[in-house]
């Protein structure tokens, strides 16, 4: 395990120092492998560890990348503070949807239709506010510094994408580990014997989707203060929420190195097919190829990637399992 | 001193009763097993005691608190654990994660819930199986960690649905002596069993259902003898048809 | 209120109902069957458009002409998904089987728009304008022909499996699939069977909805929603309940435009989805879960 660990930290260190090397593109696409491993991270928590899945998680990305930046252009409010807000409002709404789903017994594909159902009221309604742009959403003026959460460049959202991926994996990581996160794993494997043990599987449900929402509306907050532009559709739509789950999936689901391995596999195949099928005028021809990746991976790699590279390294790294 | 009392339990299914009636006491200390043909009740009545199964009348106390209205994991966390007939092992975790699960109902840091679980493992003959995936165990040890998983919340009254079913002679010896182990360690027990050997070496009491009620109790000698038993079980002779 | 109006909507949206009851048949036969949830309907349905739309401008064939061949090509895509897809994830996790009918979905979305274009495409057929007046309201002809075949079709679909040999298994098989299988049906063969017809249902509802909608490659999400509202309303694996609730959702819908924007009337049937699902989840009529 130790062995394991210091191939981990290594890794961080080359990621630390490959903006000396990468050029502006470059670094885009490893702030989207980030955020993408961020984003999976955290839906890994409900889904993944928790086994509640969720198609809806869309909902959390719009709701962080709404109200910071609503915030910050109502009231001249730092992002970074926007941020919590959103995580607050997030944590708010997930828990009410968990409240439905759990209190009410949905299950299965009904929770994945509740999930579906609740994404697509808030796109719609956002899509009816005209304080937030309505339809055609909001184009953020850009001031770069600190504060406004903006920056010249891509260094600093290399960085701070990072920073998620890795604070958020290890939170992640400890909460695997915790008393809560074991019994989280217990629901997923069957709720009715965790009941069966003592195991309260609605308070450990709701903290699970409370996290989980916390977390990803960060990502919105990221999101948002990146690409300048937001708007009902690309925040809150279906396929944010399919998109943001394919990378656990293929790399593993309920590990910590799932969605970072999936997210390092996917995004990169996932950026550069859609710029050279674009180029060739084959736009949706990269989500052709994702989609049949997904089909591919569920029917022979059942359990992701990650099984595969863990057996590889296994004599490397002296894993105990 | 009765450590849990049912008192006229009664549970429908649409227009099928299940359980009607149902009285009976267990005693602190004591080893009553339930027994029955196949489709009688048994599984059901469990489910009622075990808040899995909300019953439509009667009151289930367990040491002197009704259990009215709870939940299963309220009723685990009283004192009250059951085990499943067709065992439920979290498959994708190990054996001593499982046991863990269990545990944590009474240890709140990760290291007690371990050192409470691996107790139990050892106890229950699993030690050498602790870091096997579940989901990789023979029967025989199914059957005993579903048995180590319910030990390990700590139960006062333990609730072992046909543990023994499915086990050879041998395994079902070993497995007798555990449970009276456990029953000694004052943990009080009542059982569903169609393997009457285990039932005969057990049980200090036997309450027989049909068709949801109770139609004989006695000592195990006493009840294998009893008419009504016998007809319940192999159907009545053609005289009485 | 404007009362004429309100009917007007009433009778649009009891015809749009039926098309809707049609393609909610189609997810509801599959769930009842594979106990599965088709995320890639509405993309199907989307295909069902395309096909029809490319037949009318190749051959000149009318839409409610061209019924059959688009409803055909779907049950083999629907045939060939259940054969090498939905086979094999039967006994999966629920959260892997999800997962490549949703990847399903996208392909699909992705290959109409590789194919055709991002643009919306509305055929103009001989029939697309006509209307007969029934008292202050007006009655398309092509929704009134639309909606005839969408229960004329439905109905096909429920003496199939009444009656059939083929329908007799695919509802052994989907009462109880191992007791199938131990009575020598061939369970797999079955399952590509009805999902085709289910498929093929969503296709035919597709063909349908062409003369009175612009087919565009992404509109698939909203009417595998549709769907699923449909079906929760009816019951999951009740077809003669999706029916209704067909019915029931176009109503509403139509006549929610009455009090809010047209383009919140979605809302409505997420909304609906919701509470159906929270205070009655085996539907209005009951089903399986």
């Amino acid at each position: 395990m130790r062995r394991l660990y210091l191939l981990l930290g290594l890794l961080l260190l080359v990621l630390l120092l490959l903006p000396l090397v990468l050029d502006k593109y470059a670094l885009g696409i490893f702030v989207m492998i980030f955020f993408y491993a961020y984003l999976g991270q955290s839906w890994n928590v409900l889904t993944g560890y928790t086994g509640h899945i969720s198609l809806g998680h869309a909902l959390y990305v719009g709701i962080g990348a709404y109200v910071s930046t609503f915030l910050a252009q109502k009231f001249g409010l730092s992002p970074w503070l926007g941020m919590l807000a959103g995580g607050l409002l997030a944590t708010a709404v997930g828990l009410g949807l968990g409240f439905l789903g759990f209190r009410f017994g949905l299950r299965g594909v009904y929770f994945v239709i509740l999930t579906i159902s609740c994404a697509e009221i808030a796109r719609l309604a956002v899509s009816h506010i005209d304080a937030v742009g309505s339809f055609s959403g909001i184009f953020l003026d850009f001031n770069p510094g600190f504060y406004n959460f903006q920056f010249r460049g891509n260094v600093p959202y290399y960085y701070i994408s990072l920073g998620f991926m890795v604070l958020g994996s290890l939170a992640v990581h400890l909460l695997a580990r915790s008393r809560t996160g074991r019994l989280m794993v217990a629901i997923r494997e069957d709720e009715q014997a965790a009941l069966a043990l003592g195991v309260n599987s609605f308070k450990y449900s709701m903290t699970a989707i409370g996290i989980s929402a916390f977390m990803t509306s960060l990502a919105g907050t990221f999101y948002a203060n990146y690409v300048y532009y937001l708007s009902p559709n690309s925040m809150f739509g279906m396929g944010l929420s399919i998109d943001l789950i394919l990378r656990p999936i293929i790399g593993g689901l309920g590990t910590v190195l799932g969605p970072i391995i999936g997210s390092f596999v996917l995004t990169p195949l996932s950026e550069v097919s859609r710029a050279y099928f674009a180029k060739g005028g084959l736009e949706g021809m990269h989500l052709v190829l994702y989609g049949v990746l997904a089909i591919l991976v569920v029917l022979f790699m059942r359990q992701g990637i990650l099984v595969y590279i863990k057996r590889a390294l296994k004599p490397l790294l002296k894993l105990e399992d | 001193m009765n450590i849990l009392s049912v008192q006229d339990l009664g549970k429908n299914f649409g227009g099928l009763t299940a359980v009607k009636d149902l009285s009976f006491k267990l005693k602190q200390g004591e080893i009553l097993a339930l027994i029955g043909p196949n489709g009688a009740g048994k599984t059901t009545v469990f489910a009622c005691l075990s808040g899995f199964l909300r019953a439509e009348q009667g009151q289930v106390i367990l040491e002197g608190q009704s259990l009215w209205g709870l939940s299963p994991h309220q009723i685990c966390a009283l004192g009250l654990a059951r085990t499943f007939q067709i065992v439920r092992p979290f498959l994708n975790i190990s054996v001593l994660d499982n046991v863990m699960v269990g545990a944590f109902l009474r240890q709140k840091s990760v290291a007690k819930a371990r050192e409470a679980a691996l107790k139990v493992l050892d106890f229950m003959g699993l030690a050498r199986q602790a870091h096997k995936e579940a989901g990789g165990l023979p029967l025989p040890q199914r059957k005993r960690l579903e048995l180590a998983k319910a030990l390990a919340t700590g139960p006062r009254v333990l609730l072992l649905d046909e543990v023994m079913a499915g086990l050879n002679p041998t395994e079902v010896d070993e497995l007798i002596a555990l449970i009276r182990d456990i029953n000694r360690q004052g943990v009080s027990i009542l059982l569903i069993e169609h393997v009457m050997r285990g039932v005969m070496a057990l049980a200090q009491r036997v309450l027989v259902i049909n068709y949801g009620q109770l139609i004989a109790q006695g000592t195990p000698a006493e009840v294998v003898g009893n008419q009504e038993v016998i007809a319940a079980y192999l159907g009545r002779g053609l005289k009485h048809a | 209120m404007n009362l004429a109006l309100a009917l007007q909507l009433l009778i649009q949206g009891i015809l749009l109902g039926g098309i809707y009851g049609l393609t909610a048949v189609g997810l509801s036969l599959i769930f009842g069957v594979m106990g599965v949830i088709n995320f890639a309907h509405g993309q199907m349905m989307v295909m069902g458009m395309y096909i029809s739309y490319w037949i009318l401008v190749l051959l000149g064939l009318d839409p409610y002409l061209s019924l059959p061949l688009a409803a055909g090509a779907i049950f083999i895509l629907g045939y060939v998904i259940q054969s090498t897809v939905v086979n094999r994830i039967l006994d999966f996790p629920e959260a892997m089987q999800v997962l490549p009918l949703v990847a399903m979905g996208l392909i699909l979305e992705n290959l109409a728009l590789l194919f055709w274009g991002p643009d919306h495409r509305s055929p103009s057929t001989a029939l697309s304008l006509a209307a007969i007046p029934l008292g202050s309201a007006t009655v398309d002809v092509s929704r009134l022909i639309a909606f005839a075949l969408a229960i004329a079709f439905t109905v096909a679909l429920f003496l199939f499996l009444k009656k059939s040999a083929i329908g007799t298994r695919i509802r052994a098989a989907a009462d109880n699939r191992l007791g199938a299988q131990l009575v020598g049906i061939k369970v797999d063969r079955i399952n590509n069977i009805a999902f085709g017809l289910g498929a093929a249902t969503t296709g035919a509802a597709g063909a349908l909805l062409l003369p009175l909608m612009p087919v565009s490659p992404h509109l698939g999400h909203d009417f595998t929603t549709t769907a699923f509202v449909v079906v929760i309303l009816g019951g999951m694996g009740n077809l003669l309940g999706a029916l209704v609730g067909g019915l029931i959702l176009g109503v509403t819908e139509s006549l929610a435009t009455l009090v809010l924007p047209a383009t919140l009337k979605q809302m409505i049937s997420f909304g609906l989805l919701v509470v159906i699902m929270l205070i009655r989840p085996q539907g209005l009529f009951g089903g399986r879960r």
